[in-house]
């Protein structure tokens, strides 16, 4: 259904700038849903972005507790961000195995993002197991406490993006390709996705600059 | 099993919360009885609480806002009393109840009075503006409302089961961290506002989405009604605004619930990142809601004076700067808490330039009436007493934006009464020229005019009379949220305020009768046309109340005021003779949707307050399987077939033949 704008005259437009382009009406179902889920992406990025900005203030409020540096572990950083990108390349070919409706290349990229997304949970789930064993939890300082919260949060939404997941596998399994269900599935490639580049700021703003201090 | 909740949290011993809440208790009661003796329960279940018609869903909208208007003003009419009384004496108030009531009534007041009321016009009205058929998602607007219902009850409940937050509106911590407040006071507040949150935000990004994605062939960016581009500036406003409050709530429970340090005094948490987190959201919030009601002015002043909007494109340029300078403000609402002269300065002057494009909107007002043919009907009384009240308080703010005379001036009564003067003036009968505007479209009779003008005149005079002397008493050094006092000066206008009172409590028995009246006559006020103010916009084009599926025929927009367009182009004469080819129309089903899971997220709410975790888990699985349910249906829309369309477009067309042919030729 594309969309298809014809071109009025000047008399159409009292303020007589010259051509109009007349507004076609309602955009297509397809385009409505990506849209609305993209300014739902947005404000949930704003809603990350204050978690990044109370990070940023408490970064140096230690209390006596542990730095940055003592505490993150590169190699765990490492593996969690190649899960996580691969993950996003494996939901890349399950959205377009969707599209041609191909179930056996769906199931399977969708089983493999599946499974990185739960080896990233898992390893970011050992790595507070840890910190908090050592004392280090999240009441111990200010930074702790933003630092627990940021990456915390990012995992919270991994972990909903993995129970979407098997929601879409189920629904894809019992319902087929159907227009909504590959509508759903778009909006969750455009969440999985955004989980991604979220992950990008906390590697560099918490990971990388952290490492450093 | 039950958390922290046991006979306690029953106030046995305070008789006024225990006795409101009863009388609530026994009105729910005998409406819920009154609706299934009288069989009404499967009409109300199908036709309205499972509706996801966006005209419906605005009307129960603008219903809960009404009802929570009269318990916020409730606590307003108890403070009031108690500050006229309360000299040199403690007044019949105990201080913990009196901070639990200031902090519910501003609450209450922005949350679940001002939100519901403009989101409930925006949903009535939006889509017919712009000629099409629903909003962008009909289920998730369902979701919206009745999580925003859930955020009231929780509100509500707290009057009986525990107790309300003592911490003003905004919950400043340290006062609202677990040391100084170990109740679950607070936790009410935060919780109800985190779900009634996730309903505004749903809102949003639904408005958002119909207005630049849902409009009918023809209605360019540019010919939209002014109602439409503050639907969308405010809407924006929300999406960009209210994460910043989940967020926000999010790190205070954090601190209360597992023992964070955001906003702490030990271990380096930072109070004031809560100060600016909270107005970053807060000052947007201002907008979000006065926003709307600069759109509504602008239907009324533009349709009352028988005028195209003066300066429509200036109007949209205003609109859109105020969005975004908004965002750019937010210190000033804490200037005295040591930013520094630099820091103070900018932010000063940012407060005082969005006064500009403000008022381009007031000169744009005043020079639509300029040579207009005026009807002062009900919603032209409100905005022109909006315009008179709203410059003033817009005087008052410009006056508090000025860094030195805040620091004087910052949490006085006059600050008091300059919010007051811009959220009534604004905000307020804003949102009431709006329900009279709009009430014949959404229930096809008209409001009775002799009582809507008496609703006026008390509400405006009792409006001055309450808050002119809290100026007065601001200006005498009077801080705000005092329980009692010891001055004998600010005795006098203490008293004067409560009359003033007084007065506004007769402008709403006034408008409860004008409504007990209106539905009485609704047959001599019938709205048999579709156009009862002779009205510019596509809402007016068709019936009153519309057709669930709005239009028959998507409109073709070929200008501004498109309705008037169609009128003045004896498009009416065509629509006469031509017999339209009408077609079969697909409309969205109703769904539980939005009430199971509103149901979940009250269970959820309640749970988290009282630390049942058991319950918590039990309503997130019930939300998610609710979802899952919803995802699941195969069958989410259903047909009208072109006949039964046609039948009903028929008895409107027929009644606008009428109308053309009793005025002569349009």
């Amino acid at each position: 259904m594309a969309m298809t704008a014809t071109v009025g005259h000047a008399h159409a437009d009292p303020h007589h700038i010259g051509f109009v382009v007349e507004h076609p009406g309602p955009a297509p179902k397809r385009t409505v849903t990506a849209y609305g889920f993209w300014v739902f992406l947005l404000s949930d990025i704003v809603m990350f972005s204050c978690f990044f900005a109370a990070y940023a203030v408490l970064v140096s409020q230690t209390a006596d507790g542990p730095k940055g540096s003592e505490i993150f572990e590169q190699r765990n950083v490492a593996i969690e961000t190649v899960c996580l990108l691969l993950s996003s390349f494996t939901c890349g070919m399950a959205s377009i195995a969707a599209d041609v409706r191909n179930r056996f290349w769906f199931y399977l990229g969708m089983a493999v993002t599946c499974v990185l997304g739960l080896i990233f949970l898992a390893i970011e789930f050992k790595e507070f197991a840890d910190l908090v064993a050592r004392g280090y939890g999240p009441s111990r300082s200010a930074f702790l406490t933003a630092f627990f919260s940021l990456v915390g949060c990012h995992g919270l939404h991994v972990s909903a993006g993995v129970l979407w997941l098997l929601t879409m596998m189920a629904q894809v399994f019992a319902k087929g390709f159907r227009a909504d269900v590959l509508r759903r599935m778009m909006c969750f490639a455009l969440f999985w996705h955004a989980l991604d580049i979220i992950w990008v700021g906390v590697f560099s703003v918490v990971y990388l600059l952290g490492s450093g201090v | 099993m039950l958390g922290k909740l046991d006979w306690s949290a029953i106030p046995f011993d305070q008789p006024i919360p225990l006795i409101a809440g009863a009388i609530v208790l026994v009105g729910i009661l005998a409406v819920l009885t009154w609706v299934v003796v009288k069989g009404h329960l499967p009409y109300l279940w199908h036709e309205w609480i499972t509706s996801v018609d966006h005209k419906r869903i605005g009307a129960m909208y603008i219903l809960l806002a009404s009802v929570m208007l009269l318990r916020g003003g409730s606590d307003a009419i108890m403070m009031r009393i108690q500050q006229a009384i309360a000299y040199q004496s403690q007044g019949y108030l105990p201080p913990e109840h009196y901070n639990q009531i200031f902090s519910a009534h501003g609450t209450i007041m922005i949350f679940f009075v001002a939100m519901p009321f403009v989101i409930g016009l925006m949903n009535l009205v939006v889509p017919l503006q712009l000629g099409v058929r629903d909003v962008a998602f009909p289920t998730l607007n369902s979701v919206g409302f009745w999580l925003t219902a859930t955020g009231a009850l929780l509100v509500n409940l707290s009057l009986v089961i525990g107790e309300f937050a003592r911490t003003g509106w905004l919950a400043f911590p340290p006062l609202s961290g677990l040391s100084y407040s170990p109740g679950v006071g607070v936790d009410y507040y935060a919780w109800s506002l985190q779900i009634s949150g996730v309903g505004t935000l749903v809102a949003g990004i639904n408005l958002v989405t119909t207005v630049l994605k849902l409009r009918t062939k023809g209605m360019n960016y540019l010919r939209m009604p002014m109602f439409c581009w503050t639907t969308l500036a405010s809407s924006l406003l929300i999406v960009a605004a209210f994460p910043i409050l989940t967020a926000t709530l999010a790190m205070l429970l954090l601190d209360r619930y597992l023992g964070f340090h955001f906003f702490t005094n030990e271990a380096g948490g930072n109070v004031m990142m809560f100060m600016n987190l909270i107005w970053a959201w807060g000052h947007p919030e201002v907008y979000i809601l006065v926003l709307p009601a600069f759109g509504i002015f602008s239907e009324v002043v533009s349709t009352f004076s028988g005028k195209a909007l003066f300066g429509y494109r200036s109007m949209v340029l205003a609109t859109m700067a105020i969005c975004v300078i908004s965002f750019m403000v937010w210190l000033h609402h804490f200037f005295t808490m040591g930013a520094g002269p630099d820091v103070n300065a900018i932010f000063g002057i940012a407060s005082m330039i969005i006064a500009v494009p403000t008022g381009v909107k007031i000169y744009n007002w005043l020079f639509t009436m300029y040579g207009g043919r005026i009807r002062f009907a009900t919603p032209m009384l409100w905005a022109v007493g909006f315009m008179v009240t709203f410059i003033i308080g817009g005087l008052t703010g410009v006056l508090v934006a000025v860094p030195p005379a805040d620091f004087i001036l910052h949490n006085s009564m006059f600050l008091v009464a300059h919010f007051h003067n811009v959220i009534i003036g604004g905000v307020l009968f804003g949102a009431f020229a709006g329900f009279e505007y709009w009430f014949p479209k959404a229930f096809g009779f008209r409001l009775d005019e002799r009582w809507g003008k008496l609703a006026f005149w008390f509400t405006f005079t009792g409006f001055y009379v309450t808050f002119v002397p809290l100026y007065v008493a601001g200006m005498l050094g009077m801080t705000r949220r005092l329980q009692h006092y010891n001055v004998a000066a600010w005795r006098p206008w203490m008293i004067v305020a409560a009359v003033g009172m007084a007065v506004l409590s007769i402008g709403v028995i006034c408008q409860i009768m004008q409504l007990v009246v209106s539905i009485r006559n609704r047959e001599a006020l019938r709205d048999r046309t579709g156009d009862p103010w002779d009205g510019r916009s596509l809402e007016w084009a068709t019936s009153s109340p519309p057709p669930v599926f709005n239009f028959a025929f998507n409109p073709d927009v070929r200008g501004e005021d498109a309705y008037w367009d169609m009128k003045t182009h004896a498009k009416q004469q065509l629509l006469e003779h031509e017999v339209p080819e009408y077609q079969d129309i697909e409309m969205p089903r109703n769904s539980p949707t939005g009430f199971v899971c509103a149901f979940f997220a009250t269970i959820m709410g309640f749970a988290l307050i009282w630390h049942i975790w058991w319950m918590v888990i039990l309503g997130g699985i019930g939300a998610f399987a609710t979802f899952v349910v919803f995802a699941w249906r195969d069958h989410d829309e259903y047909v009208i077939p072109a006949a039964e369309v046609a039948a009903i477009d028929r008895v409107n067309l027929e009644e606008r033949r009428s109308l053309v042919s009793l005025a002569g030729a349009i």
